[in-house]
């Protein structure tokens, strides 16, 4: 396949390290530097050109692409750039925005301005948010088969029941879900039914929506529901998030310095709180009882200012943190000093773009732990190793360790254990070490 | 414009005011017509109204001629709306004057006509008129003193902006100035077109009604209800006016009558532009409308409350023959309660008995329910609902961020954010509204006292409140029964101020006062 | 989820507040051993505050919030008016045979309005009636300034307290320390009284105030300094000479002027006092009435000389301005202008800052400062024109605030005045509408006398309980400026 992405920033350079192996991908961007670098790191071709301009799409051969990538900073460009895609080529255009109202606009339409298919960033990271927040305990978490499969990760607290059990004992309890896979200190592990749970361990569990539910509440059992709900900054992420938590009926606070910005917040926010103050100072956040919070997102404008705010948050009582982080490489550091979800917008978005590049069964697609492993949606058809077969019968012959982690079959979820049989046209969630991700992908 | 400017100090430029109250004074004159028509017929005071007329029409074309090509700015059009309210209200006092001169009618005294006049067009209802009835005055003069209340009602200037093309740029902001209610919701593109729309509203209500109050007539439920009694109150029950040919006003009539009316002058009081969505396929705008529920509430809870009262009998102060029997009359208690509720909320001023003879607590809630009034946009006057609730939502915000002194919580309506100069905007006016109104009883407290008329505080306030909000009757004396002419003179002319400054909204009269409307 | 306020604290300040209170009580157990009075009545209430405040000082105390602070301002001035209450049940003289009549006296005194059920002053002791005194003067700075500047406990949140208590950020550190700025105001205040104790008492050495004895000269000192207006006296100030008469007028005066700007004029700069436009207003305000009244007086010719007219027109309009309700004649009896005036007068008030209760003339300036920006902005749409107050700009928040409580207090005025009608018809007792009007006004406002027989030589007592009741809650609601009484009753006080 043929991919072209405009723009290599850390969301198209992210999508085009991903690709690079399977795929001819050509990366254009404005900034010379960026293009030298891209051509060195990457097996891409790198072209320096403006994205709009059709001169310099033709030079990327846009004729012959399959898939066009409109990735840069600006939402205008983006847009402006699938369009001029669309006048000489038939590719899949593909862009990413941060305001919703062109997603809005885009998606009332059917599909506006040639673009295809549309991503937007900070809504992506928004959802993400909310689904940590209403799963207890969770740090990530991710939706498969339309809502009905879940996909969290959690981190076994001290004094937690399933510390100190086996795989099996935890999958017995809880019929439902599979722990797909356990993050110790020293690497992934896809678990056997032996292997031990030990607190500190984090752990990836694929299941029904409630069991999963059930398992988070059983993890942490001190922690009621997420009530009540503090956002610190005024960032488009953190509206979107208090707008999506609006929706579940909840009254979230939101802290921001600005008194203008504030002020228009509060107008875009009916059942939010807005406070206008700095969310560093300690008197305001005792006095506005913030420790009392189930849940603090600290989603500021920079990453240092979200990981002080959220380590302050933790300091007053707030019982999680949740970070928005932008770099990546962060993301490691801030789990490490104690927030306890760092949420990383460009992940959600490469991953929402990455799907595409999959074949046409693959639906869905999930990046764990910093793409260690992924977890693919896909539908079974005749050619696939799984069809007909019990599932023990199947992984053996796979050429690295899978594990099924979930079935649905008409919109039923099915338990995945040793001998159940995949029909033809069930989807199945599985869990994949990335390198062995291709080659899994194309027997299944 | 500039040079005109600079050849005056003033920095208005008036003749462009006065050129267009002469256009809307020389149009008025068509209305004339109608009485002229009903006098022919009843052949009573023919000459007084073809006078009239022609009285009219010169002093609209002459006021014409002071500017003929007039280019209305904001503050012209702040003149130019109080200017017009105030020469109609003038012009209305001719046919008063001609047909009283002779006859020992109390409104041959100029004070009196004016009184009566602007009590007219400002929809107030309160008024000179010793004696009402068809051998003291004519058919057609009776009918020009309801006229006058309809044509008041939606609004002069709302009507000359529906009608003259000249005014379609300024509109928005004269509809703006005379509109009851804090600014007025575009219905369409063309301020003109929006201005149609709602007279044609307004009209059709008057016509529906004119039609059942005649219906009910032939189908032999209200006997004394002929067509020009049917016309007469359609007349001046949309307008909120109050005005009655009757001298007992709707008491005149059977229940059935009172019934009909009192959704007509719900519906008055009501936002005009809903009903234009209503009419035009939304009607959840009406019925999920914060204003329209806060409306029908108060007007429940009120009406409760009084029925309660008068039904236990603890409503009336002494029972007399001028009391209809209501003590333990479910019916009765619950008409006549909600009948009056609606009338003074809604700032109508008809009666369906004389609620003079209620108990203190009953006429003390009718006081303070006059300042309540109608809905932004209806014809009503007073504070208006939409301010109370604005009001409300603001002080229960002020508590919030007493609590959280950082939160910033915008005042919604409805979904919609209001802006904070609004906020302020409609605290200054209730606030100037409450002022204006103990200021004005204090100086006809005083007045009274000066000539040695006795009046009780509570018919001073009622006096105040009622033509301030354009209400019409008040209590004891100035009762709905009654009229204001044993006030002394100086007094009247006051409370002729009020009424225009009130059916204004004090703001356009207001800026006229200031200095720096004239010269900066 | 969880109480958000910590009543602990809020509950522990109190505790130190009554503490403090057995104070004066037990100066008033001297005063009635002096006097040969009944001890009892003083004895029980000491003992009482002292025992209820050190249970209540148990509970743990951290540093209060605003939230705490609002809790203790609403709570301290109705647990002081409850202790203030035994003295007068306990004698149970007269009309405190009545529980409710007892309590609406405490709390007409602690919240300084003046507004009294006595019928019969014979009935009572000295020490009752000087007690009646020594609570308005309680109240009258305000419980918590006086608390603050003697309680060290109270100094790291005093700033809030005074704040909360005063519903005004006028009192401006005089001193670094809030303590310090606290005694200098109860300085002033205790000075002003001294004053005016010695000032009387000259006049009565004198010979030009025969009645007066020592007792009367601390008694009515305490209640005027403090704008308060009791008087163990059943004529008032009129049961005194002209001369005693005008002395006081200066006092009531000066009680309801800004402290702030007196401490400044007792430093020697005068500048601050001249240049001030509410004070240039107050003084208007007073000098406006005081011709329309004596006008009205002189028509009607009813006291001979222009000296007459004048003192009485001043006496009244001053007391009643300043919301102290002394009165030298039976005002009741006047012309229906008077009256009236005396009535809107009641909407005055005095200076921020001060003693004073009412709507204050600072919030009447900012509001006819305001609407004149209004009509200017309505004819410049553009223009940007900060409000001014001798010559700095307000805030926008500050003007909405004083918008919604002006306006408030003024809808809050009409339904008392709607119950007062309604539960007086029901317990058929004859009120005009208009001493309906005066009642709700005078005893929201904290004035005291009204009209009709809630006169300036009439009492209360004729009222029904319930609306006794409801004075008494709507007293203590007008004293601390209704927001912090208002606010306990929203849902985000307690939870969010």
């Amino acid at each position: 396949m043929r991919v072209i992405i405009v723009g290599a920033g850390q969301v198209g350079s992210s999508i085009a390290e991903s690709l690079d192996d399977d795929h001819e991908v050509v990366v254009i961007d404005t900034d010379d530097s960026r293009v030298e670098s891209l051509t060195y790191s990457l097996d891409v071709l790198a072209i320096e050109g403006d994205g709009t301009s059709l001169a310099t799409l033709r030079e990327a051969d846009v004729g012959a692409a399959d898939l066009f990538i409109a990735s840069t900073d600006d939402d205008e460009t983006n847009i402006v750039t699938c369009a001029t895609a669309k006048t000489a080529s038939d590719a899949f255009t593909i862009a990413r925005v941060r305001s919703t109202n062109y997603l809005q606009t885009w998606e009332e339409s059917g599909g506006a301005f040639g673009v295809d298919f549309m991503v937007s960033t900070n809504l992506l990271a928004a959802e993400t948010i909310t689904r940590i927040i209403g799963l207890p305990a969770a740090q990530n978490v991710d939706v498969f088969a339309e809502g009905s499969v879940l996909l969290a990760e959690f981190c076994i607290p001290t004094n937690s029941p399933i510390a100190g059990q086996t795989v099996a004992e935890a999958d017995d309890q809880f019929n439902e879900l599979t722990v797909a896979a356990v993050l110790h200190e020293d690497g992934l592990i896809v678990p056997d039914g032996e292997t031990k749970l030990a607190t500190g361990d984090e752990i990836v569990v694929i299941g029904s929506a409630e069991s999963t539910r059930a398992f988070a509440a059983d993890l942490a059992t001190d922690r009621d529901e997420n009530r009540d709900v503090v956002i610190i900054g005024g960032s488009e992420i953190a509206v979107q998030t208090a707008e999506l938590l609006e929706d579940r009926g909840l009254q979230p606070r939101l802290i921001e310095n600005d008194p203008d910005r504030a002020r228009e917040l509060a107008e875009r926010l009916p059942q939010t709180t807005v406070m206008s103050s700095d969310a560093t100072d300690r008197e305001f956040l005792t006095r506005e009882h913030v420790g009392d919070a189930d849940v603090a997102i600290a989603a500021l404008g920079s990453d240092e200012k979200n990981l002080l705010a959220s380590l302050l948050a933790d300091r007053v009582g707030v019982d999680r943190t949740i970070a928005v982080v932008e770099s990546g490489e962060y993301t490691d550091l801030f789990e490490a000093v104690g927030v306890d979800a760092a949420i990383n917008p460009r992940d959600a978005t490469a991953e929402e773009i990455i799907r595409f590049t999959l074949d046409g069964r693959m639906e869905n697609v999930a990046i764990i732990d910093h793409d260690r492993a992924e977890v693919l949606e896909i539908q079974i058809d005749d050619d696939s190793a799984l069809a007909g077969r019990p599932i023990t019968d199947a992984t053996d012959d796979l050429p690295a360790r899978v594990t099924i982690g979930a079935i649905t079959r008409d919109g039923e979820f099915i338990t995945p254990r040793g001998d159940t049989v995949v029909e033809v046209g069930d989807h199945v969630v599985v869990f994949v070490e990335t390198e062995a991700v291709d080659a899994v992908a194309s027997r299944l | 414009m500039a040079s005109k400017w600079s050849s005056s100090r003033l920095r208005v430029d008036w003749r462009t005011s006065i050129g267009l109250v002469g256009t809307v004074v020389k149009y008025l004159s068509a209305t004339l017509l109608v009485p002229l028509a009903v006098a022919l017929f009843y052949g009573r005071d023919v000459l007084t109204f073809a006078i009239a007329f022609l009285i009219t029409v010169i002093v609209g074309l002459g006021l014409e001629r002071v500017e003929p090509d007039p280019d209305l700015g904001t503050r012209e059009g702040f003149l130019m709306v109080a200017l017009t309210w105030l020469v109609v209200a003038l012009v209305g006092t001719v046919p008063y004057l001609l047909a009283g001169m002779g006859t020992g009618s109390t409104l041959a005294h100029p004070i009196n006509a004016l009184f009566e006049s602007m009590s007219g067009f400002t929809t107030t209802g309160a008024t000179m008129m010793g004696e009402i009835s068809f051998t003291q005055h004519s058919h057609a003069l009776l009918l020009w003193r309801q006229l006058t209340q309809w044509l008041g009602g939606m609004g002069i200037v709302v009507l000359a902006v529906a009608i003259l093309p000249e005014l379609s740029v300024g509109g928005a902001q004269l509809m703006d100035a005379e509109a009851p209610g804090p600014g007025i919701e575009k219905l369409t593109p063309r301020i003109a077109e929006t201005a149609r729309v709602l007279w044609l509203v307004y009209l059709g209500f008057t016509v529906l009604e004119m039609v059942l109050l005649y219906g009910l007539h032939l189908g032999g439920l209200a006997p004394n209800m002929e067509l020009y009694n049917a016309v007469s109150h359609a007349l001046t029950t949309l307008p909120t006016g109050g005005f009655s040919p009757e001298a007992r006003s709707i008491e005149a009539f059977s229940a059935a009558v009172q019934w009909l009316i009192i959704p007509f002058m719900i519906a008055a009081g009501a936002n005009f532009a809903l009903f234009w969505h209503a009419l035009t396929g939304n009607p959840e705008k009406l019925t999920q409308d914060t204003e329209f529920r806060s409306y029908v509430g108060i007007i429940g809870v009120l009406t409760a409350v009084i029925a309660g009262l008068l039904f236990t009998g603890a409503g009336i102060e002494t029972v007399t023959d001028a009391v209809p029997p209501i003590i333990g009359q479910v019916e009765d208690a619950l008409r006549h309660a909600l009948f009056n509720v609606v009338s003074i909320i809604t700032t109508t001023g008809f009666a369906n008995m004389d609620f003079t003879t209620w108990s203190a607590p009953a006429k003390t809630i009718l006081l303070f329910a006059m300042f309540i009034g109608g809905s932004a946009g209806s014809t009503g006057s007073a504070v208006k609902i939409i301010r109370w609730v604005v009001i409300v939502k603001s002080l229960r915000r002020e508590l919030f961020t007493t609590v959280h002194p950082e939160a910033v919580s915008p005042v919604r309506l409805a979904g919609r954010v209001i802006d904070e100069r609004a906020i302020r905007g409609i605290y200054a006016f209730t606030l100037l509204y409450v002022a204006l109104f103990a200021f004005a009883s204090l100086l006809i407290v005083i007045d009274s006292w000066r000539v040695g008329y006795t009046i009780s505080t509570l018919e001073a306030t009622s006096a105040i409140a009622s033509t301030l909000g354009n209400v019409g009757p008040g209590f004891g004396a100035v009762g709905p029964m009654n009229n204001y002419l044993d006030f002394p003179a100086t007094s009247k002319l006051l409370m002729t101020f009020l009424m225009w400054i009130g059916r204004l909204e004090i703001l356009p009269v207001l800026v006229l006062l200031t200095p720096s409307y004239w010269r900066t | 989820m969880a109480v958000r306020v910590d009543v602990r604290t809020s509950a522990s300040l109190l505790g130190t507040v009554l503490q403090a209170l057995a104070v004066p009580l037990a100066a008033l157990v001297g005063v009635a051993a002096l006097y040969g009075d009944s001890l009892l009545p003083f004895v029980v209430p000491t003992l009482l505050s002292l025992a209820v405040g050190t249970g209540l000082q148990r509970f743990e105390r951290s540093a209060p919030g605003p939230r705490e602070a609002f809790l203790l301002v609403a709570l301290a001035w109705l647990a002081v008016a409850l202790v203030g209450t035994v003295p007068f049940v306990l004698t149970g003289a007269g009309v405190f045979a009545s529980p409710v009549n007892a309590l609406f006296e405490s709390m007409s005194g602690i919240t300084t309005t003046g507004a009294t059920v006595i019928t019969d002053f014979g009935l009572h002791s000295r020490s009752i009636l000087l007690w009646r005194s020594v609570l308005q003067w309680l109240g009258g700075l305000g419980i918590l300034v006086l608390a603050v500047g003697l309680l060290s406990e109270l100094s790291v949140s005093g700033a809030q307290l005074m704040e909360t208590e005063t519903q005004t950020q006028d009192v401006t550190k005089l001193a670094p320390k809030i303590a310090e700025t606290a005694r200098l105001l109860g300085g002033i205040y205790t000075g002003l009284t001294g004053l005016m104790v010695v000032v009387l008492l000259v006049l009565a050495f004198g010979g030009l105030a025969p009645a007066l004895s020592l007792y009367d000269a601390v008694a009515h000192a305490l209640t005027a300094v403090s704008t308060a207006g009791f008087s163990p006296e059943a004529a008032s100030i009129g049961a005194f000479s002209p001369a005693v008469q005008w002395a006081t007028i200066p006092f009531m005066f000066v009680g309801a002027t800004n402290f702030v700007l007196l401490y400044y004029l007792l430093q020697g700069d005068p500048s601050r006092l001249r240049a001030s436009e509410e004070f240039r207003f107050y003084l208007a305000i007073v000098l406006g009435a005081t011709a329309l009244v004596a006008i009205s007086l002189f028509v009607n010719d009813r006291f001979g000389t222009v000296e007459t007219t004048l003192r009485h027109a001043l006496f009244q309009v001053v007391s009643i301005v300043t919301t102290t309700g002394y009165a030298t004649v039976d005002f009741d009896l006047w012309s229906p202008l008077s009256r009236h005036v005396l009535f809107v007068g009641m909407f005055v008030g005095g200076m921020a800052g001060s003693t004073t209760c009412s709507i204050k003339t600072v919030r009447w300036l900012v509001v006819l400062k305001a609407f004149r920006r209004d009509l200017f902005t309505a004819i410049h749409p553009e223009a940007i024109r900060p409000v001014r107050l001798t010559g700095s700009p307000v805030e926008e928040s500050t003007i909405r605030d004083i918008y919604t409580y002006t306006l408030v207090s003024v809808v809050i005025f009409s339904l008392l005045t709607v119950f007062i009608v309604v539960d007086t018809t029901w317990s058929a007792v004859a009120l005009s509408e208009f001493e309906a009007m005066g009642a709700a006004a005078s005893t929201f406002l904290n004035i005291g006398p009204a009209f009709g027989f809630a006169g300036p030589y009439g009492s209360y007592a004729g009222f029904p309980v319930a609306t006794k009741l409801v004075m008494t809650v709507l007293m203590w609601i007008g004293r601390i400026e209704i927001v912090p009484v208002l606010v306990l009753f929203t849902r985000a006080f307690w939870r969010s």
